[in-house]
């Protein structure tokens, strides 16, 4: 695990046509300042993996905005201010893979954790589900599906230590833990970081052989006001 | 600790009660909460099944989960209360309650599709006879598809209630033989409270349980499926 001194220095070598895993839930665990560093690295031909696919005009929103992204997969892009993302969408500009949310999370877990597929009986003979292999277990409908790894993971933590072991806030863990598990290299964003061993072994969420680069950027960093943040 | 309730609202016949006035939200979302058995885990979807949290009591012991991560959810976040880290599903903010757990969101899904969740309560757009729920797209040309974790909830939680209007604003039911829009999942409904009547849908098909500004004979006339009193079963 490596600290970085900033943000541009974490993500300045994410290449043109990376698959970027993007923690966060709406804006709770967003890693926005990381996200800002990737507009400014410019990587393009990006596939983004995130529950949503934006929110106002910040972070992952202004990551498409700039045209950096190819792709999103996530579960739920439409929310009362993904107006960047809807008009790229209707306008063509952005394809969108919409899966299952739960589906999401597994997909990444089963990519960190080597497993190379798995039924799972959400979407069974719905329309995501097409096309995709079904297969009865035990009188009930599975579908078969493929884990999502990354090229790189954007997440953020509350604290980390010297070792990159993680703790996170509240809501704001969601798939913080699995996409750290799920790309080559996992790059976090934390309000703080503490001296080894000063965060209690029993209480570490991601041990820190998930994690390959940490930036402190203190408190919850965000370019837009509580107001926008809430949405 | 899992719930050891017995199913509440245990009618052995059909209630109707024609001079009432068809239920308003707050009072349909009074009527699920009485059903929720006492001490089970339950996720409440967006929009007016949020609403069933405010007639949950104290005694019936429920335990709040949302899938963002979170079990013992608390009410809605007021004032100084807000945390831009601590919100729902529905990206409002909340609270925590006494006994909270936070987790990541494959733990979160774990505990739908593994069975672990006793109830949750989603809103649809149709739901059929034998319990087929659509709720999460119309499929009309333009629309963005948002499914959320409505199919992870539809399929895994141990019994699902559906709380809607009787009949969308165009007047069609959304009681139906077949869901003609995309569905969420296949014969996964137990319950479906509306305006107008309480139903248990299933192998058996629509059995109507209460009636409300209505009776059997006036939902008969209204509906495109067969209706069941609950003495005939």
């Amino acid at each position: 695990m490596r600290v970085c001194a900033s943000a541009d220095e974490a993500v300045a070598d994410v290449q043109d046509g990376s698959t970027v895993l993007i923690g966060g839930f709406g804006t709770a665990g967003m890693p926005y300042v990381l996200i800002e560093a990737l507009l400014r690295r410019g990587a393009k031909d990006l596939t983004v993996v995130n529950n949503n696919a934006g929110n106002g005009t910040t972070g992952l929103a202004a990551l498409l905005a700039a045209g950096q992204v190819r792709k999103v997969v996530c579960s739920f892009p439409r929310q009362s201010d993904s107006f960047v993302f809807d008009e790229l969408y209707r306008a063509g500009e952005v394809e969108l893979e919409v899966v299952p949310q739960g589906n999401l999370a597994e997909r990444l877990r089963a990519a960190g954790a080597g497993i190379g597929a798995f039924y799972t009986p959400t979407g069974a003979g719905t329309l995501l589900a097409e096309g995709k292999e079904h297969r009865t277990i035990d009188g009930r409908e599975f579908v078969l599906e493929l884990p999502i790894r990354g090229d790189v993971a954007l997440i953020a933590a509350h604290r980390a230590d010297g070792v990159g072991n993680l703790v996170y806030r509240k809501t704001a863990r969601n798939f913080g833990p699995v996409m750290a598990t799920a790309a080559t290299t996992t790059i976090v964003q934390v309000s703080e970081l503490v001296p080894t061993g000063a965060i209690d072994p029993e209480t570490v969420v991601t041990p820190g052989i998930f994690v390959d680069r940490v930036v402190v950027t203190g408190a919850p960093g965000t370019p837009g006001s509580t107001e926008e943040r809430r949405a | 600790m899992s719930s050891t309730g017995t199913p509440a609202g245990q009618l052995s016949r059909t209630v109707e009660h024609p001079d009432a006035a068809p239920l308003g939200r707050d009072e349909l979302a009074a009527v699920v909460a009485r059903d929720i058995p006492r001490g089970s885990y339950v996720n409440l979807g967006i929009g007016q099944p949020t609403l069933v949290a405010d007639h949950l009591t104290a005694d019936q012991g429920v335990t709040l989960h949302t899938e963002n991560g979170m079990l013992g959810m608390g009410p809605a976040a007021v004032g100084d209360q807000v945390d831009p880290e601590l919100i729902n599903a529905g990206k409002v903010p909340v609270t925590e309650l006494p006994g909270a757990a936070y987790f990541h969101h494959a733990d979160s899904f774990a505990m739908m599709r593994g069975g672990h969740l006793d109830v949750c309560v989603l809103g649809a757009f149709q739901v059929s006879a034998r319990g087929d729920l659509a709720n999460w797209h119309t499929g009309a040309p333009g629309a963005i598809p948002a499914v959320g974790g409505a199919m992870d909830l539809a399929t895994g939680a141990k019994q699902v209630f559906v709380v809607m209007t009787l009949f969308a604003r165009d007047g069609s039911a959304k009681l139906v033989p077949e869901c003609t829009y995309p569905l969420t999942g296949l014969a996964c409904v137990r319950r479906v409270f509306t305006d107008l009547g309480a139903f248990d849908v299933g192998p058996h098909g629509v059995v109507v349980r209460e009636t409300w500004g209505t009776t059997v004979e006036g939902l008969r006339e209204r509906l495109p499926v067969p209706l069941l009193r609950l003495e005939d079963l």
